[in-house]
């Protein structure tokens, strides 16, 4: 019989499955290399090395919480079921006509990325709805049922239902759902008004034609997983991470697939967000960088930013637009293409341009003596001092400085003028200042100033570029967790079961209808919470209201956090003034005299976490020893300093000692410029911060 | 080890251009017209004090690069240097000055560092209305085009001008739209002001002289090496398009020299009578987005990287109309700029250039209101709703053109559920348009069927906006050409494909956009891709027996895997 306190945690990336096992406040953890044609075997695998660690039995195993980049992957690789669309007459091409402008502007030779379903996919039915949602032409069962025989005789596994204005009314799309159910009772169905009730066609077909189309691969999936995991002994109930950040049954992941996307970063984003609660940060900026990309993520009470709408699957250089929109609850990230491996050249106006290119794993970096003649973003750490050639990835890949100093030398210095050192600076100065950029950007958008802000750093790459992406944004305080190798994994157990409801309900301030809105929260309420409680039985249920809130006329929409009072006993004043004090912090002025609406509405229900422990403070306790020192360049100084080395074992707690200095590990390095000090916790995170000015 | 300052001056630069997608970002956010916070339409940028552009948010709109690059040396003669002062926020419509009609309101603000003015901030965005005889091409003058905003102050030292307020309140058709509008494009710029001095704090510079210096020398000598890597030559190119009631030639001579390319439309048509004329900063600006794209497309816009591409045109020829000439709808024509361009580009750098595509969005514009020939319903309503869509693009040498895809013109269209949230207007179709793209080895993009109507109770006028109703797009060495616009009333009466005509209560108006021209020989397609384009529905069995000789076995075999749903 599984035990409470006993609790698995996995994360399918796209190298590694990540296992943790966390039992009586002990963790245990493995990384095992994925296994594409069958995801779960790496999980028992894990499973099994774990619960040797830790000395138990998977009956032991109380609880199972998974994520995975099985949902993006088959989205990004075109992996999905044969699958059908239903649609309105009159916009069959919806998810093909995008919209209708280009992603890149100057490039004459673009290709769009093609549409999930090919157009010889996608059905119409006559029907139409108003934006109102009111009929302007009824749905007639008879066509319906005659195009419901065609579909079943094209042998379909899954059909995706998108009709207009559905998110506000969505009788036609259940009239459909219904014939469905009746003629072809084993054909899975997702309708858009249940995967994604949000106004705008594009993203919402897309959104459920993805859902539709990953269902079938998921659903089995997800099948064989608890099957896999019953036969090994592990019975105990298996739950999902959710792109939301919260934690869902393993029957909604199955419906709801879609949901699965990016659950992977969004538990670092929940391990970032337990770092923060552990140490007392108010406000974190969570920096996840690895060997392709970084994500970053801003963190306010210990809860991680969520949106509504994001894009997978970029065909071009990351660059916005050339993926597809899912519009679900989802942590709000930025993900960019920089990363270890990320590749540098110099452009035709001598600019030093890195990334998205990635060297990958074969040949790797230049420094990796595989046959890499490129300079990489870890070309450049090394070059700095930033690494040690012996011992990185814990000694597992010898580095050779004198090739990156070539494949730099030759990329970048021959064309500036630069020897490798200052090649080196300029290579790693572009790719900071590119996450830097990213994470302002993402801080403006929320209307938030990063001065005030503690980075939290995880991801292999992360603690060698952290402190300078604090010197650039003005952060002056920066955490390195322990754990940073499997910190989505840990994620997971810190997560809550939640689910998200969200409804597109028009309503002006000036008409507000007071009953109407308690009506619908509490409509919304009962539905969130039914989901979250047929996870858990047992847990008190907490419920988070919001409305998102914008001037008549403005195509975008603000979100509006209320109190349960505010929920319960709305009023036109109170949601306006909390509207026009969101506005004023974004974008520094109000709008006198306009209208103002509400068009979303969303209620987000929870169990509640237990709040980790506050770290104590330790006793001031003695520097560490130095193993050695090592030349570093300090890019804030533009020179090479000498650094001490020291390992992170030799740090303890409570302990201080003042940069330019590496902290080394078996993962990863910890950069300390000269510009701050370290200290260490109690809980082994890393703590960096701002120096005292004594000489400049 | 050399200066390490190059790296900062690196730094500093994509800093600038991080600032202004901010800027532009914050305009999209809280504009109120769908032509901004859905379409796109809309510019942004930053400029040293003497109004030298240093970088410019990559947004939807070609057409407002080099109008906006001009812009602010207008704004800086005008308002007078010495007068300007922290707090001050400045606008005008004026289609010569700002961004070639009235419809774009662009506003600028001056930077000031420490009580010094160090640079300038400006945006464009294109509003919904303006009073006048509303966005169409009917105008016989600018004066019937609606409310002239000479350049002048909108906030004095933060105080906003109410008098404006009050004026432009009262000649516009939405007023509400178009002062939130204006909000917008001063918050936009107070954003990236504010950005800026944080730039300037944390570098420790006292003004923008050394970045400047670094952008425009490294993007003048990119920008030549990459002209001067051409060879040099002289070659002309010709459009016929529609016009408004008499048909337009288009012809351009394009001369590549050392260090600079020469644009010149000397020969092309003189003024139209109506609103289609264009100013000669938004011919520039589409001339000069071409040969970007063609040549240096990785260069940044700013002042120098713009400055090499020479473009003259006769005064009062169409495209390069004085006032008082009528310009509202100097779109049209504009975005046929472009490929005309390339089809004497064609003739000195061949297989670079695209066949020709459908050239102009397919914009309208529908005024709704209660229906006047029988009682209306209680809760009918009057709006202006726009609409921005896209024919298809030409075929390329080794691509086939993009379906319903703008170009030259990068705006989004309008999603339909959320026009439909503006007014009360019923989109009834709007999906590709089989067969429209030209035959060849390369096939043109697919234009578009579209049908519009109204809600219960309402009757309204549209403003068609259309071109190549009579020119469609030319095949290119072999190609076919692409299918022209149609638009008929829904009992199929043919309606012109400009100017502001009326539906009665109940009436619907259906349109077909153009598709883009074929490149190569029909012959020489893929079998593979025509079979591809049969089963998708890109064309029907007729075109494909006509245009690639496919047999109706073949046909019927495709036909039938097609309806398996079987993948191609």
């Amino acid at each position: 019989m599984g035990q409470a306190g006993t609790r698995l945690g996995v994360d399918i990336g796209g190298t590694f499955t990540d296992v943790v096992l966390e039992r009586g406040g002990a963790w245990f953890s493995t990384k095992v290399l994925t296994t594409y044609g069958a995801p779960e075997d790496a999980i028992i695998d894990g499973m099994h090395q774990v619960c040797a660690k830790a000395g138990i039995s998977p009956e032991e195993i109380g609880q199972i919480i998974h994520g995975t980049t099985l949902a993006t992957n088959a989205l990004i690789e075109r992996r999905g079921a044969k699958t059908a669309l239903i649609t309105t007459e009159g916009f069959r091409d919806v998810i093909e006509m995008r919209t209708e402008s280009r992603f890149e502007q100057y490039d004459l030779n673009l290709t769009l990325p093609a549409p999930l379903l090919p157009r010889n996919r996608r059905y119409v039915v006559r029907e139409r709805l108003d934006a109102r949602g009111d009929v302007l032409m009824p749905l007639v069962r008879a066509d319906v049922e005659a195009l419901v025989d065609e579909i079943g005789a094209a042998g379909y596994e899954s059909v995706a239902v998108g009709l207009l204005h559905s998110y506000v009314n969505d009788a036609h799309e259940r009239l459909i759902a219904e014939v469905l159910a009746e003629r072809l009772p084993d054909i899975l169905v997702s309708l858009s008004s249940e995967v994604s009730p949000q106004m705008r066609e594009y993203e919402r077909f897309n959104t459920t034609i993805a859902n539709a189309y990953i269902k079938p691969l998921m659903a089995s999936y997800l099948g064989r997983l608890r099957a896999r995991l019953a036969d090994e002994g592990a019975e105990c109930p298996v739950f999902l991470m959710h792109s939301g950040g919260g934690i869902m049954s393993l029957e909604s992941a199955a419906e709801f697939p879609v949901r699965l996307v990016e659950s992977g970063p969004a538990g670092g984003a929940i391990f970032a967000a337990d770092i923060a609660a552990r140490h007392g940060v108010e406000k974190a900026l969570s920096f996840d960088m690895g060997g392709t990309t970084a994500k970053i993520c801003l963190i306010k009470s210990q809860t991680p930013k969520t949106a509504r709408v994001f894009e997978v699957a970029r065909t071009y250089r990351f660059k916005k637009g050339s993926g597809m929109p899912i519009s679900i609850p989802v942590i709000d990230m930025v993900e960019i293409g920089a990363g270890g491996g990320s590749l540098a050249h110099v452009d035709g106006m001598n600019q030093i341009r890195v990334g998205p290119e990635s060297a990958g794993s074969e040949p790797g970096p230049a420094c990796y003596g595989r046959g890499g003649d490129k300079p990489a973003v870890t070309d450049a750490d090394l070059v700095l001092g930033k690494l040690d050639p012996d011992n990185f990835a814990g000694g597992s890949i010898q580095l050779h400085a004198a090739q990156s100093a070539q494949a730099l030398e030759a990329v970048i210095g021959t064309k500036l003028d630069m020897d490798a050192t200052e090649a080196a600076f300029g290579l790693a100065e572009v790719v900071d200042e590119n996450m830097a950029n990213a994470a302002r950007v993402h801080a403006v958008e929320n209307g938030e100033d990063l001065a005030d802000y503690t980075m939290i750093a995880f991801g292999g790459a992360a603690p060698l570029h952290a402190a300078r992406l604090c010197e650039k944004l003005g952060v002056g305080r920066l955490l390195v967790p322990e754990g940073a190798g499997v910190g989505s994994a840990i994620g997971f157990l810190k997560a809550p079961f939640s689910f998200e409801a969200n409804r597109s309900v028009f309503m002006r301030l000036a008409a507000f209808d007071g009953s109407a809105v308690t009506a619908l929260f509490a409509e919304m309420e009962a539905e969130a919470t039914a989901f979250v409680r047929s996870c858990d039985a047992q847990a008190a249920i907490s419920a988070e209201h919001r409305v998102y809130m914008r001037y008549a006329g403005q195509g975008w929409e603000i979100p509006v956090s209320l109190t349960a009072e505010q929920a319960a006993k709305p009023d036109a004043a109170t949601y306006q003034a909390l509207f026009e004090a969101e506005y004023k912090a974004l974008f520094g002025r109000v709008v006198d005299g306009m209208g103002i609406e509400i068009t979303v509405w969303s209620v987000n229900a929870f169990t509640a976490q237990e709040r980790a422990d506050r770290v104590t403070e330790s006793a001031p306790a003695a520097p560490p020893q130095a193993s050695g020192t090592r030349a570093l360049f300090d890019p804030a100084k533009g020179a090479v300093l000498q650094a001490d080395v020291v390992e992170r074992g030799a740090f303890a707690a409570g302990a201080v000692k003042a940069g330019p200095m590496v902290i080394t590990e078996a993962e990863t390095t910890i950069v300390v410029p000269q510009s701050r000090s370290a200290t260490a916790h109690a809980d082994g995170t890393l703590d960096v911060f701002v120096q005292e000015k004594t000489d400049v | 080890m050399s200066e390490p300052s190059k790296v900062v001056f690196q730094v500093m630069w994509n800093r600038l251009i991080s600032i202004v997608e901010e800027q532009a970002q914050a305009l999209v956010r809280t504009a109120f017209s769908t032509s901004v916070r859905e379409a796109g339409d809309l510019s942004a940028g930053v400029y040293n004090d003497a109004g030298e552009m240093l970088a410019q948010a990559v947004t939807g709109t070609p057409g407002h690069v080099n109008a906006m690059a001009d812009a602010v040396g207008h704004f800086i003669r005008r308002i007078g240097r010495d007068t300007m002062a922290e707090g001050d926020v400045y606008i005008t419509n004026d289609p010569w000055e700002g961004t070639g009609h009235k419809h774009d309101i662009t506003v600028v603000t001056p930077s000031f560092h420490r009580g010094q003015l160090i640079g300038f901030f400006a945006c464009t965005a294109h509003i919904t209305d303006i009073g006048g005889r509303g966005f169409g091409a009917d105008a016989n003058d600018v004066h019937e085009e609606g409310l002239y905003i000479p350049i002048m102050r909108f906030a004095d030292k933060g105080a906003v001008d109410q008098t404006l307020l009050a004026i432009i309140r009262g000649n516009v058709r939405e007023p509400d739209q178009l002062v939130g509008d204006i909000h917008a494009l001063a918050t936009c710029n107070e954003i990236g002001h504010r950005r800026l001095i944080e730039m300037i704090t944390e570098f420790d510079l006292g003004d923008l002289t050394g970045i400047s210096d670094f952008i425009l020398t490294h993007s003048r000598q990119a920008t030549l090496d990459a002209i001067n890597a051409l060879t040099p030559g002289v070659a002309e190119g010709q459009m016929r398009i529609d016009g408004y009631d008499r048909p337009i030639d288009l012809c351009v001579k394009v001369s590549i020299e050392k260090d600079r390319i020469v644009t010149d439309w000397e020969g092309t048509s003189g003024l139209d009578k109506k609103g289609i004329n264009v100013p000669l900063v938004y011919t520039k600006a589409y001339a000069c987005y071409a040969l970007k794209c063609a040549i240096a497309p990785e260069i940044p816009n700013n002042a120098a990287s713009l400055a090499p591409f020479e473009i003259t045109a006769p005064v009062n020829s169409i495209v390069n109309a004085v006032h008082p000439a009528p310009v509202a709808l100097r779109h049209v024509i504009g975005h046929m700029v472009p490929d005309t361009v390339y089809d004497a580009l064609d003739k000195l750098l061949p297989g670079l250039a695209p066949a020709q595509g459908a050239g102009c969005l397919c914009n309208f514009q529908v005024s709704l209101r209660p229906r006047m020939d029988a009682p209306a319903p209680e809760d009918a309503v009057r709006a202006e709703v726009l609409t921005f869509n896209s024919g298809g693009s030409g075929a390329r040498a080794t691509l086939d053109g993009m379906s319903a895809t703008a170009f030259p013109s990068g705006v989004m269209t309008m999603p339909v559920e959320a026009t439909e949230q503006v007014g009360p207007v019923v989109i009834w179709r709007k999906e590709l348009r089989p067969d429209s793209g030209g035959a060849g080895q390369y096939r043109g993009g697919l234009g578009q069927y579209m049908s519009v109507g109204a809600r219960e109770g309402h009757e309204f006028d549209i403003q068609a906006m259309f071109d190549r109703v009579d020119h469609p797009a030319l095949g290119c060495r072999g190609g076919g050409n692409g299918a022209p616009t149609t638009i008929a009333r829904g009992d199929g009466t043919a309606m012109k494909g400009k100017g502001k005509q009326f539906v009665p209560h109940g009436g619907r108006v259906d349109m077909a956009f153009p598709g883009g021209a074929g490149y190569g020989e029909p012959q020489e397609r893929a079998r593979e891709a025509v079979r591809r384009d049969l089963a998708l529905g890109y064309i029907t069995p007729g075109f494909a027996t006509e245009q690639y000789g496919m047999t109706q076995e073949d046909i019927d075999a495709v036909l039938a895997q097609a309806k398996r749903g079987e993948e191609f």
